[in-house]
C-alpha cells in the first residue's frame, strides 16, 4: 500500500488555522453597530481567556446590545448587575468560588465610563483587596451607550455631546485620565494596555494575565464609530493610527513597574489620527488660532507619551515591525 | 441554654451557625458589634467563611449579589446611611430574585445626623422588593436571622432582618443560641438552582424592553406576597424545633374583650407591654406586633383587628409632607371593613428619643378625641421648636388636649 505523506504547505496551514475549533465566548448576532472596536475586542478577549470563566459586566453598550431579553450573544457565564459595582460583583464571585474550591477565573467587563468614573471605587477596593479577577476596560473615550457624553477617558480636546466645541471651547478641556498608571499604583501583579488593532498582542496579554493569581487590568482601545465619527470600515486602521502617533501607549507594567511597550518605529503626526474623526473637526479650521494650538497641544501630548514610555523603536532592534507583533521587554532599561 | 449575650454579639454567633460562605461588610453604628464579632469569629477558625472588608456598603451589597450569583449562602449588615448607599443594589438584588440575609440595624437618617434609633432606614427600602422582618427582642432576632436564611432560599427572595439599633444590637439579654446540630437540620445546604456556572452558561441581568418589563415585575410582586405562607411555615417549623414561635407574620398579645390595639414594628413592643403592666387602670389593650412588614400580611391584619373601636399605629419613621408610613398602609388594609376601628397615626422615640413607659398613658390619652386627628410626632417638645415653624402653637394645642384629658 501506498503510502502518501503529504508536505505541509503554507496553504494547508492557513487551511488548519481557518478551521481549528476555536472557543467564542461571545456569538455574532448581537446588536452592536458596524465597525464597533468594543464588540471585537470582547471576542478576542473571551477567545483567548477560554470557557472556564464567569463574567462580570458593567451596564454599557456591550451590556445592552448582547443581552436584549429574551436573547443573549454570550455563552459564557454572564452577569449584569449596576453600572459602578462591577468590581466588587466580581470580587463577590470570585470570593465565592474560592469558598467552593472551583477554578473558574473571574473576569469584569467595563467600559471607561464604568471604570474610570462611576465604578473607580469599586474597582480600587477589588484591586486593593487581591482578588483573583481580571479587569478588563473597553476604552471608546466617553459615554458612547448614552449618546457620546464625556468621560475621563475622553481626551483633550474631543468633541462630545457634553463637551461640544464652540466660541468659548475646544471640546474637552481636560485631559484623558491616566487609568493605568492609577490601577498600577495598587501594586498589582499585572496592568497592561492594548489596543484593539493589533489581535495578536491582546489576546497574549489576556492569557498572561489569566495565568497570574491576583487582581490584574486591560485597558483595550476600542474604537467607536459613532462616537468618534469615523467610517465603520476603519474602526481598526483609526485604533492603529492611535497607538503609532504615540497617542495611545502600549504598555505593560508589573507591580507598577514599566516592563514593556509596544515601539513606534515611525511615529506618525497625530493628525494623521485626528483628521479621521468628527470629534475633532474643529480642530481643523485653519482660521482658528485655538485650532491651531490645541492641534501643537495634542501632538506635545503624543512626543511626551514616545518619550516617557520609550516608545520610539527607530533603529533599536531588528525585530522590530512597527509595533504589530513585537513587544519590548525591559521597559525602563532604555530610558 | 440561655447566656447573657449582646444583641450583636448574639447576631453574628447566629450567623455562624447558618454556615454563610461569604460575608462582605462596611462599617457603620451600629451595625459594627455584628461584623466585628463575625471577623474575631472567623479570625479564631469558628467560622469558615470568606470575610470580606469592603470599600463601601455599596460594594458590600454588591459583594454578596456577586458571590449569592455564583452560589454561595451570603451574609452582610448595615445601618442608616449604608442602607441609603446600598439601595440601589439592593432593589438589584430582589429584582434579580437572588437569595440573601442582610441584618438593618435600624438607625435614623441624616439630615440632621443621628447615630441612634429609628426605622427610617428600612422604611427608605421597603419598595425594594425584599422580605422584611422586625424584631421586637434579640431572641427574636437570633430566631429570625435562622429563619430568613430558609425562607430567602426557598422563595428566592432577599430577606432584612431589622433589628432596632442600640436598643436591640447594643443590649445584653438571657439568650438562647441554638446548637449547630439543630440549624443543620433546620436549614440544608444552599444549593441556587440559578448560580453562575462555566458548564450551564446563563445571562444574568439582561436588558428588558416594555414587553417585558411589566411581567417581570408582576412576578417579583407576587413572590413576595407567596412569601406569607414560607414565612408561616419556617416559623411553625422552628418553634417545632426550638420550642420557639419568632412571631409569624405577626402577633396580637392581649385580653380578647380588648376595643383599643396598639401596633408596632420593632422593641418598642417591649416597652408597650411593660407600660400595659405598670398602668392597669387603663382600659384593655391589644398589642399586635407587625413582624413581616413586606409582604404586608393584609388579611392577618384585618382578622388581629377584630373587635378593636381604636387603633393606633406606632411610627418609627416618617414620610414628612404625608405622616406615618404604616398607618397609611394599615388604613387601605382595613378600609372596606365594616367594623373598622378608628386608626391614629403617631410618630414616636425618632433618631433615638427615649420612649418611656408613660407614652403608654400618653397614647390612650391622645385618642380620646370626637375625630382622630391628623398624624404627629407625639413626644415633640415645643418648647425646642422655633417660632417660624408654628411649632409652638400646634404643639401646645396638643398638650393642651393631653392635658385636659388626662
Amino acid at each position: 500500500m501506498k503510502t502518501n505523506k503529504r508536505a505541509v504547505t503554507a496553504d494547508m496551514l492557513v487551511h488548519l488555522r481557518k478551521n481549528q475549533p476555536r472557543f467564542e465566548g461571545i456569538e455574532s448576532g448581537h446588536r452592536a453597530c458596524l465597525g464597533c472596536g468594543e464588540a471585537l475586542a470582547a471576542r478576542l478577549v473571551t477567545e483567548a481567556a477560554g470557557p472556564e470563566v464567569m463574567i462580570a459586566n458593567a451596564t454599557g453598550c456591550l451590556e445592552i446590545f448582547t443581552t436584549p431579553w429574551p436573547e443573549s450573544a454570550w455563552r459564557l457565564p454572564w452577569m449584569h448587575s449596576l453600572f459602578e459595582n462591577t468590581g466588587a460583583i466580581a470580587a463577590g464571585m470570585e470570593a465565592a468560588l474560592k469558598a467552593q474550591g472551583k477554578p473558574t477565573k473571574v473576569l469584569a467587563f467595563g467600559g471607561d465610563g464604568a471604570t474610570f468614573d462611576i465604578g473607580f471605587q469599586a474597582l480600587s477596593g477589588m484591586l486593593e483587596r487581591g482578588h483573583n479577577v481580571l479587569y478588563v476596560c473597553f476604552d471608546n473615550e466617553a459615554y458612547m451607550n448614552t449618546g457620546i457624553q464625556r468621560s475621563s477617558s475622553t481626551p483633550h480636546a474631543a468633541m462630545t455631546t457634553t463637551s461640544p466645541p464652540g466660541s468659548e471651547r475646544m471640546g474637552k478641556r481636560h485631559l484623558k485620565k491616566n487609568i493605568l498608571t492609577i490601577v498600577a499604583a495598587h501594586q498589582i501583579p499585572y496592568a497592561a494596555t492594548t489596543s484593539v488593532a493589533y489581535a495578536s498582542d491582546l489576546r497574549k496579554k489576556v492569557r498572561r494575565a489569566m495565568e497570574i493569581e491576583g487582581p490584574t487590568f486591560l485597558q483595550i482601545h476600542s474604537p467607536c464609530p459613532l462616537g468618534w465619527g469615523h467610517d465603520s470600515a476603519h474602526s481598526i486602521k483609526v485604533a492603529r493610527l492611535a497607538v503609532q502617533t504615540g497617542l495611545f501607549p502600549v504598555i505593560e507594567l508589573e507591580r507598577s513597574e514599566l516592563i514593556g511597550s509596544m515601539p513606534i518605529r515611525h511615529p506618525r503626526p497625530v493628525t494623521d489620527y485626528l483628521k479621521l474623526q468628527q470629534r475633532f473637526r474643529h480642530l481643523f479650521n485653519k482660521d482658528d488660532a485655538r485650532a491651531v494650538e490645541e492641534l501643537a497641544h495634542i501632538q506635545a501630548l503624543a512626543d511626551h507619551n514616545i518619550k516617557h514610555y520609550c516608545l520610539d523603536g527607530e533603529g533599536m532592534d531588528a525585530l522590530d515591525s512597527d509595533g504589530a507583533d513585537t513587544v519590548r521587554r525591559g521597559g525602563m532599561r532604555w530610558a | 441554654m440561655l447566656k447573657a449575650l449582646e444583641g450583636s454579639q448574639a447576631i453574628a454567633q447566629t450567623v455562624a451557625l447558618c454556615r454563610p460562605q461569604v460575608v462582605a461588610a462596611y462599617p457603620i453604628t451600629p451595625q459594627t458589634h455584628i461584623v466585628e464579632n463575625i471577623a474575631k469569629l472567623v479570625a479564631d477558625g469558628k467560622m469558615d467563611c470568606e470575610l470580606v472588608s469592603v470599600e463601601s456598603e455599596f460594594s458590600a451589597a454588591s459583594l454578596v449579589l456577586g458571590a449569592a450569583s455564583a452560589g454561595s449562602r451570603t451574609y452582610t449588615a448595615s445601618a442608616s446611611q449604608g442602607i441609603l448607599l446600598m439601595s440601589e443594589v439592593l432593589y438589584n438584588i430582589a429584582g434579580l430574585r437572588v437569595p440573601m440575609v442582610l441584618t438593618c440595624a435600624n438607625r435614623a437618617i441624616s439630615a440632621p445626623l443621628s447615630i441612634w434609633n429609628d426605622q427610617q432606614d428600612s422604611m427608605a427600602v421597603r419598595d425594594a422588593g425584599w422580605i422584611q422582618l422586625y424584631c421586637a427582642d434579640n431572641q427574636e432576632a437570633v430566631d429570625t436571622t435562622i429563619q430568613a436564611y430558609r425562607i430567602a432560599e426557598a422563595t428566592e427572595l432577599p430577606v432584612m432582618v431589622c433589628m432596632d439599633g442600640f436598643t436591640l444590637t447594643h443590649t445584653l439579654e438571657p439568650i438562647d443560641i441554638p446548637e449547630q446540630d439543630m440549624v443543620d437540620s433546620y436549614l440544608p445546604p444552599f444549593n441556587f438552582k440559578r448560580a453562575l456556572d462555566p458548564a450551564n452558561p446563563t445571562s444574568v441581568g439582561t436588558l428588558v424592553s416594555p414587553d417585558f418589563y411589566s411581567e417581570a415585575r408582576h412576578s417579583h410582586h407576587h413572590a413576595l406576597l407567596d412569601a406569607a405562607d414560607e414565612i408561616i411555615a419556617a416559623d411553625n417549623d422552628w418553634k417545632q424545633l426550638s420550642g420557639r414561635s419568632a412571631g409569624g407574620l405577626l402577633s396580637v398579645d392581649g385580653p380578647d374583650d380588648a376595643r383599643i390595639g396598639i401596633l408596632t414594628l420593632g422593641s418598642v413592643f417591649g416597652t408597650l407591654s411593660e407600660a400595659r403592666d405598670e398602668y392597669t387602670e387603663l382600659p384593655p389593650t391589644k398589642l399586635i406586633k407587625l413582624r413581616s412588614y413586606r409582604p404586608f400580611p393584609v388579611d392577618a391584619l384585618r382578622h388581629a383587628c377584630a373587635g378593636l373601636t381604636e387603633l393606633i399605629v406606632l411610627e418609627r419613621a416618617i414620610s414628612p409632607g404625608y405622616g406615618g408610613i404604616v398607618s397609611a398602609e394599615v388604613q387601605m388594609a382595613l378600609s372596606g371593613k365594616p367594623d373598622m376601628p378608628r386608626i391614629h397615626s403617631f410618630a414616636v422615640g425618632l433618631g433615638g428619643r427615649d420612649i418611656p413607659l408613660d407614652i403608654y398613658r400618653k397614647l390612650h390619652a391622645a385618642i380620646k378625641v370626637p375625630e382622630p386627628r391628623a398624624f404627629s410626632i407625639i413626644d415633640v417638645e415645643p418648647e425646642k421648636l422655633p417660632v417660624e415653624d408654628h411649632g409652638i402653637e400646634s404643639a401646645n394645642t396638643d398638650s393642651n388636649q393631653q392635658r385636659s384629658i388626662s
